[in-house]
């Protein structure tokens, strides 16, 4: 079909073409992934509905600034493996991000369709064209420039650092990342769930910056395997990122935490993530068995709803979210919302646990509640909540994890104690550099903002490139 | 993958590993850990590192075959490789000239101990060893304590060898004799633990143990092997694993340790019934 010969009005008609996923009841057993993706047929469609505007504010929500209405136009003309090019222009994870990025957020809220329409579906494109490139075997790697004899480490290969040693690779400097797990991908390996972000999709993705030159060593934590220091001293790299993520969980303080039975999100999840525990006992580590149990998962962003879908899938008979205020103010996309609602999740929100109980062998039992109303907003501008008085019952639960987000990790700053860090024990940089109070040290992702997102990790990751590069080559690339 | 440079069975079920990781080898300190996966399915399990040869670029561990995963490193020869190690990890042994110092093992723990006696020994401490174990045939280490101790006892519970009794009974007869002890480091099974914080107890001798938590990450990502510690939540891997004795919650810990008991059980019937099959064949 030619995509110049229909006009606005026609454009305009066309439906968002809705993501083909699994069958909730199927889906809501197995660990396959929900979101099956578009087919060229639904893509084509999806992308004729871009009106291709002048100044597209699309580009300008996106936080490493994808060409968004360049790769559209691309994918309507039928040109798909084209169209995942000019992402990978902007973007070195796209069949990561168009899965896991907050779009409604970002690139399709400033979308000039969102007025009248709905936005085009930007994040579904963006992964048709990735995922469209790998499946079809034309992925090609992008020229690297001459080396330029400067060396570069890379701390943690999460988002903030794949994206930032795959711009300085492709700058001609030799780039070595660290990683402190067995598994190359940080939080898309440990954090987000198989049935979400397939691990195959990031490794490939890992493996084509292999192949530009990029050398990984596992099993190796900054701070105590190797510091900052000996990185720029010892082993002579010019100039070292730190991307190794927020990684300290928060509990909750209230009595019974440590009951048996109660998990931070990151453990959960890394054990049945990263560690392959749905999979017991063909992979070795185990977890808490959820089969006809009742979990409650307490808190309301991504990370608790990958969880608590995660406990349905092992079996759990009731799978709730515990949430404070009500659900208007849960920081968790839609989409997670929905997607949980349609495999069965039970909301439980205006609730706030008071205390954990457990039994004589001190396995959990239930979770002491109170009800919640919502009173005026406070500093976020959420309402606030506020506890109805008498309304205290006991959830029965033998599972619970906790999802109330990350603090920071402390190695960093007692090992390298010249590298400033705020009362959150977050990193301190220039915004515009990422560069840290430490001569030749960036840092850049959840390191430095706190618990964030995928995409504004790797927007750091290329901020910081760009400032190395500019640094070790003495000059402005013109 | 990382060789095995030699195995061998100090005890019955009981193997000392080296291993080649020059990294670690070069920057591990007394008291610290290493996260071992034996196999590309394995589970990531802490060990202490016993000892290092940095200019070989090996180091130490010494594993007694529990569960599946120990039985199955227990069961790696020279020459065979193990599939990941990362550390050094944990916050090293707190090393100082005390004056007197004594080191307690029970049983495995023994091995734990030793490369901190030997840190307080270059400190310039007079240092006390007890190794502790059920019966003779099990004591470790016993040449290698009795070279950097001052005074080196053995104790077994049967009686077969050194003194016939308890880790606790030994200490509390040092402390009976009237010997000034400024500094007590106990490792081994947690009633045992628990029981030497509550001999030196009330003669306020600071004491420290080393804990051992499940843990997955190892790094402080994760929060499972949390202890409670004064009240206050820490994470073994990254603030400890050595804590102070007289704070710690025992029996939370010994709770907390229970919490995939019939996981283990599972797995390890299901190594025992390969191994079984293989000797069949």
């Amino acid at each position: 079909m030619d995509a110049q010969s229909i006009t606005t009005k026609e454009r305009m008609a066309i439906p968002r073409q809705e993501m083909p996923s699994q069958n909730p009841e199927v889906r809501s057993h197995n660990f396959e992934e929900v979101n099956l993706g578009y087919t060229t047929e639904l893509a084509q469609r999806e992308a004729q509905r871009c009106l291709q505007c002048k100044s597209p504010a699309c580009v300008k929500g996106c936080p490493v600034n994808i060409k968004i209405d360049q790769f559209i136009k691309l994918i309507a003309d039928g040109d798909f493996a084209g169209a995942a090019r000019k992402i990978k222009e902007d973007n070195v994870l796209p069949a990561v991000c168009g899965r896991v990025c907050p779009q409604e957020d970002q690139c399709e809220k400033e979308c000039i369709l969102t007025k009248k329409h709905t936005s085009v579906a930007i994040g579904n494109l963006e992964r048709f064209a990735a995922d469209y490139e790998r499946e079809t075997g034309q992925v090609e790697l992008p020229q690297v420039a001459r080396p330029t004899g400067k060396k570069v480490a890379v701390i943690g290969s999460g988002p903030a650092g794949l994206s930032c040693a795959n711009d300085l690779v492709q700058l001609g400097h030799a780039v070595t990342v660290f990683e402190a797990l067995h598994e190359l991908g940080g939080v898309l390996m440990y954090g987000i769930p198989q049935f979400r972000l397939p691990k195959e999709i990031v490794q490939a993705e890992i493996e084509g910056m292999k192949q530009l030159g990029v050398n990984f060593i596992t099993n190796a934590v900054a701070g105590r395997s190797v510091t900052v220091d000996e990185l720029l001293n010892e082993e002579e790299f010019d100039a070292v990122f730190i991307g190794v993520g927020a990684g300290l969980p928060w509990f909750m303080g209230i009595p019974g935490e440590n009951l048996l039975g109660v998990y931070s999100a990151n453990e959960f999840l890394t054990r049945v993530n990263l560690m392959k525990s749905y999979q017991f006992p063909d992979n070795d580590t185990p977890v808490f068995d959820c089969t006809g149990k009742n979990v409650a998962v307490f808190g309301g962003g991504n990370t608790a709803m990958d969880a608590v879908r995660t406990a349905k899938r092992l079996g759990a008979e009731h799978a709730y979210i515990v949430y404070r205020r009500s659900e208007a103010e849960m920081p968790a996309r839609l989409e997670e919302v929905h997607h949980a609602k349609e495999e069965g999740i039970e909301f439980l929100v205006l609730m706030n646990p008071l205390e954990f109980i457990g039994n004589e062998a001190q396995w959990l039992t239930g979770a002491k509640c109170l009800r919640m109303e919502l009173g005026e907003p406070d500093d976020s501008g959420r309402r606030r909540p506020i506890p109805i008085k008498d309304s205290e019952f006991i959830l029965p639960i033998d599972m619970a994890v906790i999802s109330i987000g990350n603090g920071s990790n402390p190695l960093i700053k007692q090992t390298t104690p010249d590298i400033e860090v705020s009362k959150r024990d977050t990193i301190v940089v220039d915004i515009n550099t990422m560069a840290t109070s430490k001569e030749s040290v960036y840092a850049g992702g959840d390191i430095v903002t706190g618990g964030a997102t995928v995409i504004l990790a790797m927007g750091a990751g290329r901020t910081a490139a760009a400032a190395i590069h500019e640094k070790l080559m003495g000059r402005k690339e013109d | 993958m990382h060789k095995i440079v030699s195995a061998i069975f100090l005890a019955e079920n009981i193997k000392k590993i080296e291993i080649e990781a020059p990294r670690i080898a070069k920057k591990r300190k007394a008291g610290q850990f290493v996260m071992i996966r034996v196999s590309e399915t394995g589970e990531r399990i802490p060990l202490t590192i016993a000892g290092s040869d940095p200019e070989k670029g090996t180091i130490t561990v010494i594993v007694q075959g529990m569960g599946k995963s120990t039985r199955e490193l227990n069961s790696k020869e020279a020459g065979e490789s193990i599939h990941d190690i990362v550390g050094p990890l944990g916050t090293p042994s707190h090393i100082e000239p005390f004056g007197t110092a004594v080191s307690i093992g029970g049983g495995l723990g023994a091995a734990i101990a030793y490369p901190t006696a030997v840190a307080l020994k270059e400190a310039g401490n007079y240092v006390i060893t007890i190794n502790g174990a059920r019966s003779k045939e099990l004591v470790i280490l016993e040449e290698e304590m009795r070279a950097v101790s001052d005074e080196a006892y053995i104790t077994t519970d049967d009686g077969s060898y050194g003194f016939h009794g308890f880790v606790t009974q030994k200490l509390q007869e040092l402390i009976d004799s009237g010997k000034t002890i400024d500094y007590v480091l106990a490792i081994g099974p947690i009633p045992m633990m628990r029981a030497i914080a509550e001999v030196t107890r009330p003669y306020n001798i600071k004491t420290m143990v080393s804990l051992n938590p499940i843990m997955v990450d190892g790094t402080g990502m994760c929060g499972g092997c949390r202890v409670t510690v004064d009240n206050q939540i820490k994470f073994a891997c990254v603030d400890g694993p050595e804590f102070d004795a007289h704070l710690v919650d025992f029996k939370n810990l010994s709770d907390r340790n229970k919490m995939y008991l019939p996981q283990e059980r599972q797995a390890v019937e299901a190594l025992t019934h390969r191994c079984n099959l293989q000797k069949q064949l």
